[in-house]
């Protein structure tokens, strides 16, 4: 069961104006988070934020965190659903470097590389495996019972071996400006990756929370026994979640290949699984289902981008990469926790006890119905 | 019942996968019983197929082998040494005349390589070495010295800044933090500049010895950093991904920033012919030939020195053209 969550982005309540409204939304930390480090950054480089047009296109730090952020966004986006619903989608970095792997050969063996049709037949070659994989993950978690972790599993493993066995272990390169737009191209002086992306999580948006699809989703997650009382089909709405997931997937998939203009069966997409779980959680998502925000996880996946921008930009030796990694990680995770921010403020009260009383006691007794 | 039936059936699957990762060796010559017919038997333990450089440094063998009239015994361990060992176990229990791999780990081989030595079998390890004290586990050690190939990277940027005294910007790009090739690439190159004050390592991360990973760092190390004169990147994958970077930047690579790399794959000739990539030190995976003439003495009871060097070369801008169409991976 999922706490009551008074802060969701619709209903909130119209209890305290102003600052305290402000920090109680629930993209409020995330956003911080993300604002913080952006400071921080600006702080030590100065131009960090800079942006200028080079080539007809817009130039600069924040571009390329939005354009190597987009796949991760993408790969989160799905994966959001999924957790929504009790589940969790491991096989997502396995089928990036399918994706990446079909496209690739399909256009490396054509006649024509660099034509429109080939691209597009790649596409949906490349769309429509992934979608097979995500009925396969679907079936697997919904009809057959298998346990999320363990049905994704199967092709977390297997599907790199799948993408090897596509690239024949090879490194596949390819020269097709059709298909180098998606991932490496500009249009409006916008990389292509992030329009699209921006576009997939619109969609999305549009279709969970304008309609009852999302809160379908929720019910499932949140309460499965409960919502089956109801009478909503689980088993279509599970199936439909891992295929979201898994096309997701795919399109970052294309995006990263046709970066680079190549496919690497063996690195691409490796461990992206574990990277997008972090920024739906970072996003406020929790892991036990229920109620999800996109908009968190579109936040979440760009702190984490924008922390390895950071670390790249600084400086940060290889060796301590990943402990400065994870303290930052830890430092977004205890923020995010309102029982840590509750225990802070109770200690910073009993240490300054002639401190306006009235609001902190609200803030505390609030902060004490979350778990 | 019937939802029961089918949970363990899905089970069965998801072992079975698991399982089938695992690989026993197979036999690639004309026959599988021993050095009955007169020919000499190498066991070969190889690491994966994780790479084009190891499927090139694969065929390699295989060829050299048949070449050679070697019967060849083959196993793949996925990148997992309980396979190697396991292979290598199979090897002795068929009774091969040598038993050559490359450690997929540099520890944990003593008792495998004890076994091998009680049933008098020789035992050389090719491209990675082990950390084992006892050095009579093995005849000798056959790869590519990547310290070496470091300071042939240095060297070539010493020599071509020779006689200016401005300073020299070099930006690195490691590979995996904490593999051998990435330290020792490091230091040698590290070793060989620090002579002369006017090269200086503006910045150094790593990039995980993947092009999307090169594309992404070099990306920033050109916005954290005005003027950049040199790119050194650790293998070739991760120079071809800065060279994107480096012309989405608007700047010419091999000319504005000028590109030093490692490894000597088919991609990097290519853009070394189009004046992308000023030089590559090659790193040679086909060592085929020189294992399977080590093999041939260590069964004669020959002396074989204990560390053999791969034969490597360093190709600039102008060897390029010529190399290109004997580049066999």
């Amino acid at each position: 069961m999922t706490p009551p969550d008074d802060t969701g982005v619709g209903g909130r309540p119209a209890r305290a104006p102003g600052a305290r409204q402000l920090t109680e939304h629930r993209l409020f930390w995330p956003a911080a988070v993300l604002a913080a480090l952006l400071l921080g950054n600006v702080a030590l480089t100065h131009d960090f934020l800079a942006v200028r047009v080079q080539n007809g296109h817009l130039y600069g730090s924040l571009i390329d965190i939005l354009q190597f952020g987009a796949p991760l966004i993408l790969v989160s986006l799905g994966m959001t659903l999924v957790i929504a619903t009790r589940g969790i989608d491991l096989s997502v970095g396995s089928t990036v470097a399918i994706a990446g792997a079909l496209a690739c050969e399909h256009i490396a063996t054509a006649k024509d590389p660099g034509s429109l049709p080939t691209v597009m037949s790649a596409i949906a070659l490349a769309v429509g495996v992934a979608a097979a994989i995500g009925l396969l993950n679907g079936f697997l978690v919904a009809r057959l019972g298998v346990q999320p972790i363990v049905a994704t599993l199967v092709l977390m493993v297997a599907g790199r071996g799948v993408a090897q066995l596509i690239t024949d272990g090879q490194i596949i390169s390819v020269s097709s400006s059709a298909y180098k737009m998606i991932g490496g191209g500009y249009w409006l002086t916008l990389p292509f990756a992030v329009l699209l992306a921006a576009a997939l999580v619109a969609v999305t948006s549009l279709v969970t929370r304008r309609t009852a699809l999302g809160m379908l989703i929720e019910s499932v997650g949140g309460n499965p026994v409960a919502s089956r009382l109801v009478g909503i089909r689980a088993a279509g709405l599970l199936v439909m979640v891992y295929v979201v997931s898994a096309v997701c997937a795919a399109v970052a998939g294309l995006m990263i290949s046709s970066n680079v203009s190549s496919a690497d069966g063996n690195n691409a997409g490796l461990w992206i699984e574990l990277d997008a779980i972090l920024a739906v959680v970072i996003g406020g998502t929790a892991l036990t289902g229920g109620r999800f925000s996109l908009g968190g996880t579109v936040l979440g996946a760009l702190i984490i981008q924008t922390l390895s921008t950071t670390i790249y930009t600084l400086g940060v030796p290889p060796e301590t990469t990943l402990v400065f990694k994870a303290l930052v990680v830890i430092v977004v995770c205890l923020v995010q926790s309102p029982a840590f921010r509750a225990r802070l403020s109770r200690r910073r009260r009993a240490t300054a006890p002639d401190r306006a009383p009235a609001a902190g006691d609200v803030g505390a007794r609030q902060q004490e119905v979350h778990p | 019942m019937a939802h029961r039936a089918l949970r363990i059936i899905a089970a069965a699957l998801v072992g079975g996968v698991l399982s089938a990762c695992t690989t026993e060796p197979a036999t690639t010559g004309t026959t599988g019983k021993g050095s009955s017919d007169g020919k000499l038997v190498l066991g070969f333990a190889q690491v994966g197929a994780e790479s084009g450089w190891r499927t090139a440094n694969t065929k390699s063998v295989r060829e050299a082998a048949e070449k050679a009239g070697i019967t060849l015994k083959f196993s793949d361990a996925q990148q997992k040494q309980e396979n190697q060992i396991k292979a290598i176990r199979t090897f002795i229990q068929q009774k091969v005349d040598v038993i050559a791999f490359s450690p997929v780990v540099e520890s944990g081989w003593d008792t495998v390589l004890k076994e091998a030595k009680n049933a008098g079998i020789p035992v050389i390890l090719t491209d990675r070495a082990v950390d084992s004290q006892d050095t009579s586990l093995y005849r000798t050690f056959l790869g590519s010295d990547f310290v070496k190939e470091g300071q042939e990277a240095g060297k070539w940027l010493v020599k071509e800044y020779e006689g200016t005294s401005e300073p020299v910007n070099v930006v690195e790009l490691q590979g995996t933090t904490g593999s051998a090739p990435a330290n020792d690439r490091k230091a040698g190159f590290a070793d060989v500049i620090k002579g002369d004050p006017k090269f200086k390592v503006v910045a150094s991360q790593t990039g995980d010895f993947t092009r999307a990973k090169g594309k992404e760092v070099m990306q920033a190390f050109l916005k954290s950093h005005e003027d950049i004169d040199v790119l050194y990147a650790h293998n070739d994958d991760m120079a071809l991904g800065a060279i994107q970077a480096i012309e989405e930047a608007g700047k010419k690579p091999g000319v504005d920033i000028k590109v030093i790399s490692v490894d000597g794959i088919k991609d990097a000739f290519v853009a070394m012919q189009e004046k992308k990539i000023n030089v590559v030190v090659e790193c040679n995976p086909l060592l085929g030939g020189q294992l399977m003439e080590l093999a041939k003495k260590v069964v004669a009871g020959e002396s074989v020195p204990r560390r053999v060097e791969v034969k490597e070369g360093v190709f600039t801008q102008d060897e390029a053209a010529a190399a290109l169409p004997g580049r066999q991976y």
